[in-house]
């Protein structure tokens, strides 16, 4: 399961990371290792097995429908890169 | 210097031996003269610890002192601490000062304990031999040439170095066991649920745990004490009685069975590993436990089905590092795709990158099945394994790994072989088991791990077999060569 290069670079995409050129090829050759590595799961027979995210299986526990949260706006966003007015700044989005 | 535990600290605040400030002003003094060399602290907290040292002596004198009032510890460098960077050995994060604490660093504050600062780490606690962190490789205190062990090499070089007597870390694959191993420490994995995981970035959810690093099974249970429990901020928090970990410490070990998987004792076991294990299963027969051939058959599937799980919740956890609400931001983004890309890309290191990448890719369209879903299943058959085996016995012994500390420079530009290196420890996480590592021998001068595994919910039992095993033994006291 080798990956090529456009392959490194649409994955990197798929989660906003950009590959410089010259690591091109360490990533295509380490990712590659690794998908041959995971690869042995994928020849074994697991028909009829429910799959398991939580390790104790136990429900999602709820809460009474009350706000418990206190407002630290300031407070968080006193560590944001840019901020103005109460809001988070980003480069323009919509024109 | 022989090593100094929090049970004897404890003891000598409370017969007024020494003060906290004094005792803290000393593992301070130690810090800046030996931690140059091993790196084991991203950030020393010296005026808040001295603070927090005055205040625990003055609620001593009050008459208000808990068991570790006044006890120096320091907590690993993702449990977030109000006030104090919180890196998680990350450029992403090198600018965030935490606005909030843990939930465990809050208990271990009420419960008046002093923090010398934030422990070195693998960068967001992927990697297994510290190296990769933003702030430099840690040294293992034994040999400054080979690893700490990872991710929490930090918590362990510290305090094999006796730099502060116990530290908090954390645990997705191995990360408190293998590194206590690789230091000659006593390191302990709750079961999942068991401690509060709110505040301590995510690394992957479903096998993340927060436990601790000490020189022995006693000290361990005593910050465990502290540190556990229900916490309605965790939604995966179970809502269980905590017992008094030091309550069963002292039980006697007659009859207690202990399972031997035959898949950890293979014949590719380097058998100066098997040896130092058999000699460790012989002290426990001869404390009164009875032995017993098992198999945990899936035992193969362990390492693919950790890596594509852990992965691929790694994706999901990181999409938060986006440069918009904390953590680093690149320079002069020309977009917002411009400030997503660069932010991540300058702010991430390779090992990051890697898991992010494989974990996007075995979640994608077409691929979900063939890789998640699979690696889901065979999480189910490894829990089954487990489940079946604890029909049968107590506790399970094995290594911790396949070798002792390695060098630096030797697995980190190969993730296969730092993967294959966590063969014995991913399976507990996998399947949400306690699981303990204990200083068991030396191997030419490098310390040697025992693996205790228990059910569900029994760190007690566990704490009890760590604890007899250092009543008859002696590799816990020992401490590295100047330190």
């Amino acid at each position: 399961m080798a990956l090529d290069p456009k392959q490194v670079h649409d994955i990197a995409e798929l989660v906003r990371l950009q590959i410089e050129d010259d690591q091109v090829q360490e990533y295509q050759e380490n990712l590659s290792n690794i998908l041959e590595m995971v690869n042995q799961l994928t020849s074994f027979e697991t028909d009829n097995i429910e799959p398991l995210a939580n390790p104790i299986e136990i429900a999602q526990r709820l809460r009474a429908d009350e706000v418990t949260a206190v407002n630290k706006r300031d407070l968080f966003q006193s560590i944001a890169p840019q901020t103005e007015q109460g809001y988070y700044l980003v480069p323009r989005v919509v024109e | 210097m022989s090593n100094i535990t929090i049970a004897e600290i404890s003891k000598n605040l409370a017969s007024g031996k020494y003060s906290s400030v004094e005792i803290t002003q000393d593992f301070l003094q130690r810090i800046k003269q030996n931690d140059k060399a091993i790196n084991s602290f991203i950030t020393v907290t010296e005026e808040q610890a001295l603070a927090q040292a005055k205040a625990a002596d003055e609620q001593r004198q009050n008459g208000n002192a808990s068991v570790l009032t006044g006890v120096p510890i320091a907590h690993k460098d993702n449990y977030c601490t109000d006030g104090v960077l919180t890196s998680c050995g990350s450029k992403m994060l090198s600018n965030f000062v935490a606005p909030y604490n843990a939930t465990v660093v809050e208990k271990f504050n009420e419960a008046g304990t002093v923090s010398l600062g934030k422990l070195n780490m693998d960068e967001f606690a992927m990697g297994s031999s510290s190296e990769s962190s933003f702030y430099g490789a840690v040294s293992n205190p034994w040999d400054s040439n080979r690893v700490a062990g990872g991710s929490s090499g930090g918590s362990a070089a510290a305090v094999a170095a006796n730099l502060i007597p116990g530290a908090t870390a954390s645990d997705t694959g191995g990360s408190i066991r293998q590194p206590a191993a690789f230091c000659g420490l006593t390191g302990i994995k709750p079961t999942y649920g068991r401690v509060s995981r709110w505040g301590i970035v995510a690394y992957a959810s479903s096998l993340d745990q927060a436990g601790v690093i000490t020189h022995t099974a006693e000290d361990a249970a005593l910050m465990l004490n502290v540190m556990s429990g229900f916490d309605e901020k965790d939604s995966t928090s179970m809502q269980l009685e905590v017992p008094d970990f030091t309550a069963d410490l002292n039980n006697g070990l007659a009859g207690l069975t202990i399972g031997l998987p035959k898949e950890y004792f293979s014949a590719d076991l380097d058998p100066a590993m098997q040896q130092a294990v058999s000699d460790a299963v012989k002290e426990y027969e001869k404390l009164g436990a009875k032995v017993k051939e098992i198999s945990l058959p899936h035992s193969h599937l362990v390492i693919p089905s950790y890596y594509l799980i852990s992965a691929a919740e790694c994706s999901a956890n990181m999409s938060r590092m986006d440069g918009v609400r904390f953590g680093y931001r690149c320079d002069n983004p020309t977009d917002i795709h411009d400030l997503y890309v660069r932010s991540r890309s300058e702010g991430l290191g390779s090992e990051v990158k890697r898991r992010i990448m494989i974990g996007a890719y075995a979640l994608s369209a077409g691929y979900y099945d063939a890789y998640y879903k699979k690696a889901q299943q065979a999480r189910r058959l490894i829990k089954n394994d487990f489940v079946n085996a604890f029909k049968e016995v107590d506790i399970i012994a094995g290594p911790v790994t396949p070798t002792t500390a390695f060098n630096k420079n030797e697995k980190n530009h190969d993730p296969v072989a730092m993967a294959l290196g966590d063969v014995f420890t991913v399976a507990l996480n996998l399947a949400g088991l306690p699981g303990m590592s204990i200083n068991c021998g030396q191997i030419n001068n490098l310390p040697v791990g025992l693996q205790l595994i228990g059910n569900y919910f029994e760190e007690a039992r566990l704490l009890n077999a760590a604890h007899q095993f250092q009543q008859v033994t002696d590799w816990h006291l020992k401490s590295p060569a100047g330190l």
